[in-house]
């Protein structure tokens, strides 16, 4: 199905988030959305999926004008969207979500279950995918949960598909398969667009590419431009894709973990005798994939696991055991992995979540009371900084863009005064040009002599930003490599491969 | 297994891919409770919608709600139904009759509740808006109360255990200690604020260190304080008035009272502590710290969590908060409405019409201010209504209900009223749910 959209108008009051945006999308086209956060991409195709109705223009599919007045009436018309947060009852099976909404039924009214069964192992054969039909959702890994997704849209005949950021979530391998899929997708004759700010993959699978840049369209960029080029293009100025930084020079600060074990309430282990220290001056990468206990050794580190022996001293203080609000106060700074569930208030403005972890005591609180004055200024500031596009600091911050709110939290923890810093995926979700700026903000405080972990799930971010690289694999380090060790090593060791083995 | 993952080595010079094997089961649990956090958030943000939402739905809820009562009204009454015997001959007798019925209840309610404009002099005119702001005194107080742990996202359900316990201590102290004026008031007011707040906090404490769902622990909590008081209002020595075999108090000592605010009027003292209860709780809301933790914690525990926010310090000091305003509620009640002694059906349903107050109210203090002027209203006017036009009063609870029923159904309002769904709002869970960051 050949889908157009002409001169797509949105508008949010005084913020035009889409300004007569056309966009043509061809059956067995791969077209990608590039633009920098806040420029309009989601907005775009929530207006497509129905979510919203525009203020001008229309949506035409093979020809005919479409009046879309919820999802379900896009849905029935063959638009498919693949969510970020899937939108699946983790306790029923795979079958049984891709029938909910659209129940085949026996006569009387009864449940096909195994129609549904007979469905989903019929898309999963026809795309090579592996997806037991009677797997029960919740204990699936968040790559197949995705595909359980597509599933469900091609269920309902999509002909044109919907990604927005997909990959945001996913491991290395699980993107390579999405690919894969989304090849095979468009070999069967989709029309798919798809939403990424991560540069390769966009010359990986790209037929089309447009460049969106505050709500307009700026032109067309091709797969084989260099990311550089593409980087220009969606940002308007050069962008420097790797991170400049100097040799360390180490200070006195000092993080030392020793003998660390995280345990969750069933006595699981999680972190599994953790060991190592971070010199002020020094940024030490935690890499691995997804779910191999970084998370929780992060969180272990501003006092949020329950179940902690070991020791984690900063600068001589021991702060296993003390509570989150001492922890903030010794000028820990975090930046959570999932920002909507850790790091934001959603209902707050922008500017009430800028001083959401600084309510002990001055500038933003004297005498029990906030001084609003102080926090306007602040906020003001900080939006100006961190180049956070919003229509004001009294916005509430659900309205942002998903990149915008990062920077809202990167922009509330980068401006305290630090003598650590623990950031997980800090640059999820977030443009090549904010990019550069959050690593050499990151950069920036290592070279103030505070100590820096960083939990990243991206090799080019591990190996750009880190001094050093901690692999974990199932809770235990692997090892600690200097950041110019390979690549395919440090794939091997993520693997659960000791770094030596991997080397050889 | 259903996955594709098999371990595979990494093909030499394959850039920035790494072949891995899947997350191991011992770390599994990582994302589950990520996942089940997300979808308690959005559990708590249909809970924050229904509480604080946007003030059109409230109005368009009374609207609906006054109309479904003019239904009942013209049901239920005799001219209407005398003429609808013959609607087929004479229709119009029927729509006038019902005019009739409707537009003299209304009128009706409204001469008890605000202005009669059947009285001879202004001061008897006046006299309905006294009795809807006395009616309104303790509704303020109990609306604040609950409209808070809403703001926290608890659903106190306590008010009328809070205000029980409140109004025997402060009718204990208003009746046994004797102390001069002023402060005899208010020792017997802070008494009653202080058992308030400590029974509250029992619910608090135990959903802050033990997981104890907060509706459960203070229904419970009711029935243990009104049986309590009923326990001390039939036990000579207690509550019970000495020389007495019936369940009733003393009557509280000059000293300990609220004065009317003037003269031949009931409205008292009461009325301006509430009003200043309001400001107070604006205050807290909107400009203190802590005010911001209870929101924080009310919209995201698990933001508010990693913030240093201790969310069970949070939730036991809203409670004691909540409970210290519902106690200023039976304080009032004891105090300054009813001084001759008084039995354990003090609350009058106050407790739980305080629920309806802070919904209605959206849980902001203007709000809840607002709405408890007009529940106020409803019952002085209700039994004018019911005296001179002989509708039952049964019908103001009726609309009541049905007022509490629309706001937590708020699409049934906004379809009769074409209120759009608040863009922000469904974009928010959109961006969310729906769409990547
Ligand atoms: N419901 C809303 N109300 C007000 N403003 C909104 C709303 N939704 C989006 N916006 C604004 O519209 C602009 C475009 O947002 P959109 O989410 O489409 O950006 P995006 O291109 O998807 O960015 P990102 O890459 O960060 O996800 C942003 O400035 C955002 O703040
Ligand atoms: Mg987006």
């Amino acid at each position: 199905m050949k889908l157009e959209l002409r001169d797509i108008t949105k508008r949010f009051g005084p913020l035009v988030a889409n300004d007569h945006i056309s966009l043509t999308v061809e059956p067995g086209e791969i077209h990608c959305l590039l633009g920098e956060n806040g420029a309009g991409k989601s907005t775009l195709m929530n207006v497509l999926y129905g979510l919203y109705t525009a203020d001008e223009g229309e949506v035409l599919l093979d020809g005919e004008v479409q009046h879309f007045r919820g999802p379900g009436d896009a849905m029935a018309a063959g638009i498919g969207m693949v969510h970020q947060h899937f939108m699946l009852i983790p306790v029923f099976t795979v079958a049984e979500n891709v029938m909910l909404g659209n129940e085949p039924t026996h006569g009387a009214g009864r449940l096909d279950i195994d129609a549904a069964r007979a469905k989903v192992r019929e898309i999963a054969d026809r795309f090579g995918f592996h997806v037991d039909p009677d797997a029960v959702v919740e204990d699936l890994p968040v790559g197949v949960q995705q595909r359980i997704e597509i599933i469900k849209a091609l269920s309902r005949d999509a002909k044109v598909l919907i990604f927005d950021e997909p990959t945001a979530v996913l491991t290395p391998q699980e993107t390579d398969e999405l690919m894969a899929i989304m090849r095979q997708l468009k070999a069967s004759g989709a029309a798919i667009v798809f939403i990424t700010h991560k540069l390769r993959e966009v010359r990986e699978v790209a037929d089309r590419i447009t460049v969106i840049r505050r709500g307009a369209v700026v032109g067309e960029a091709t797969p084989d431009m260099s990311d550089a080029e593409l980087a220009a293009m969606m940002v308007g100025r050069q962008v420097e894709l790797t991170v400049r930084k100097d040799e360390p020079r180490h200070t006195d600060a000092l993080l030392e973990v020793s003998d660390l074990e995280v345990t969750d309430a069933r006595g699981a282990v999680l972190v599994d005798k953790v060991s190592f220290t971070v010199r002020g001056g020094e940024v030490l990468v935690v890499a691995g994939v997804q779910g191999n206990g970084q998370t929780e050794l992060a969180e272990a580190l501003l006092g949020l696991q329950a179940n902690v022996s070991g020791s984690i001293r900063l600068d001589g203080t021991e702060i296993v055991g003390r509570s989150v609000r001492d922890i903030l106060n010794l000028g820990v700074g975090f930046v959570p992995e999932d920002r909507n569930v850790d790091g934001l208030v959603g209902d707050f403005t922008v500017a009430e979540n800028l001083m959401l972890d600084r309510l002990s005591g001055p500038p933003f609180v004297t005498g029990g009371m906030i001084r609003l004055g102080t926090r306007d200024d602040f906020a003001a500031k900080a939006v100006e900084e961190f180049d956070v596009r919003t229509q004001g600091i009294h916005e509430p911050v659900s309205r942002l863009s998903g990149g915008n709110q990062q920077k809202v939290v990167l922009a509330r923890e980068l401006s305290r005064d630090l003598r650590l810093l623990v950031a997980c995926q800090p640059t999820r979700g977030v443009d090549v040009g904010s990019i550069e700026f959050i690593h050499k903000r990151i950069v920036e405080t290592r070279d103030a002599g505070v100590p820096v972990v960083v939990v990243s799930t991206e090799l080019d971010e591990a190996v750009g930003l880190g001094d050093r690289i901690l692999v974990m694999y199932r809770g235990r380090v692997v090892g600690i490599v200097p950041s110019t060790t390979p690549r395919d090593v440090l794939g091997l060791m993520m693997a659960g491969v000791p770094a030596e083995e991997a080397a050889a | 297994m259903s996955d594709t993952h098999t371990p595979s080595p990494v093909p030499p010079g394959d850039r920035e891919r790494v072949t891995v094997e899947p997350a191991p089961s011992s770390a599994d649990s990582g994302p589950e409770p990520r996942r089940a956090a997300a979808e308690e958030n959005q559990w708590r943000e249909v809970f924050q919608r229904i509480v604080t939402g946007g003030w059109a739905i409230s109005l368009g809820a009374v609207v609906l709600a006054i109309l479904a009562g003019s239904v009942l009204i013209a049901f239920t009454d005799e001219a209407v139904q005398r003429a609808a015997g013959y609607f087929f001959s004479r229709p119009g007798d029927t729509f006038s009759a019902i005019g009739s019925a409707v537009g003299s209840a209304y009128a009706a309610l409204f001469r008890g509740a605000v202005w009669d404009f059947t009285a001879d002099d202004f001061g008897g005119a006046i006299r309905p808006l006294t009795a809807t702001l006395t009616r309104a005194t303790p509704l303020i107080a109990a609306g604040l109360g609950v409209a808070l742990t809403f703001r926290t996202g608890l659903f106190n359900i306590g008010g009328r255990g809070q205000m029980l316990v409140a109004a025997a201590a402060a009718g204990w102290v208003g009746f046994t200690w004797s102390m001069p004026w002023p402060l005899h008031m208010l020792v017997a007011l802070a008494a009653g604020m202080l058992a308030g707040a400590l029974w509250a906090g029992i619910a608090g404490a135990l959903k802050a260190f033990t997981g104890a769902h907060e509706v459960i622990s203070t229904i419970m909590l009711n029935y243990v304080a009104f049986y309590l008081l009923s326990y001390l209002l039939a036990t000579p020595g207690l509550l019970q008035a000495p020389g007495s075999s019936n369940p009733k108090t003393r009557p509280t000592l000059a000293s300990a009272q609220m004065p009317k605010l003037f003269e031949g009027y009931n409205v008292h003292l009461g009325l301006v502590l509430v009003l200043l209860a309001v400001a107070f709780t604006w205050w807290l809301l909107e400009r203190s710290k802590m005010g911001f933790e209870y929101r924080a914690v009310g919209i995201n525990p698990h933001a508010a969590r990693v913030a240093g926010i201790d969310v069970r310090r949070v939730t036991v000091s809203v409670m004691l908060v909540a409970g210290a305003l519902l106690g200023l509620a039976g304080a009032t009640q004891v105090q300054g409405t009813v001084v001759t002694g008084f039995s354990s059906d003090i609350d009058a349903g106050i407790g739980f019409d305080a629920i309806t107050v802070a919904l209605l109210g959206r849980s902001r203090p203007l709000g809840v201010l607002g709405a408890a002027l007009l529940f106020g209203a409803f019952k002085a006017g209700g039994s004018v209504m019911q005296a001179s036009e002989g509708v039952p009063i049964e019908i103001v609870v009726v609309v009541q209900s049905l007022i509490v029923l629309f706001i937590a159904a708020p699409p049934i309002v906004r379809a009769v009223f074409r209120i759009p769904e608040p863009g922000r709002r469904r974009a928010a869970r959109a961006e969310r749910k729906a769409v990547a960051a």
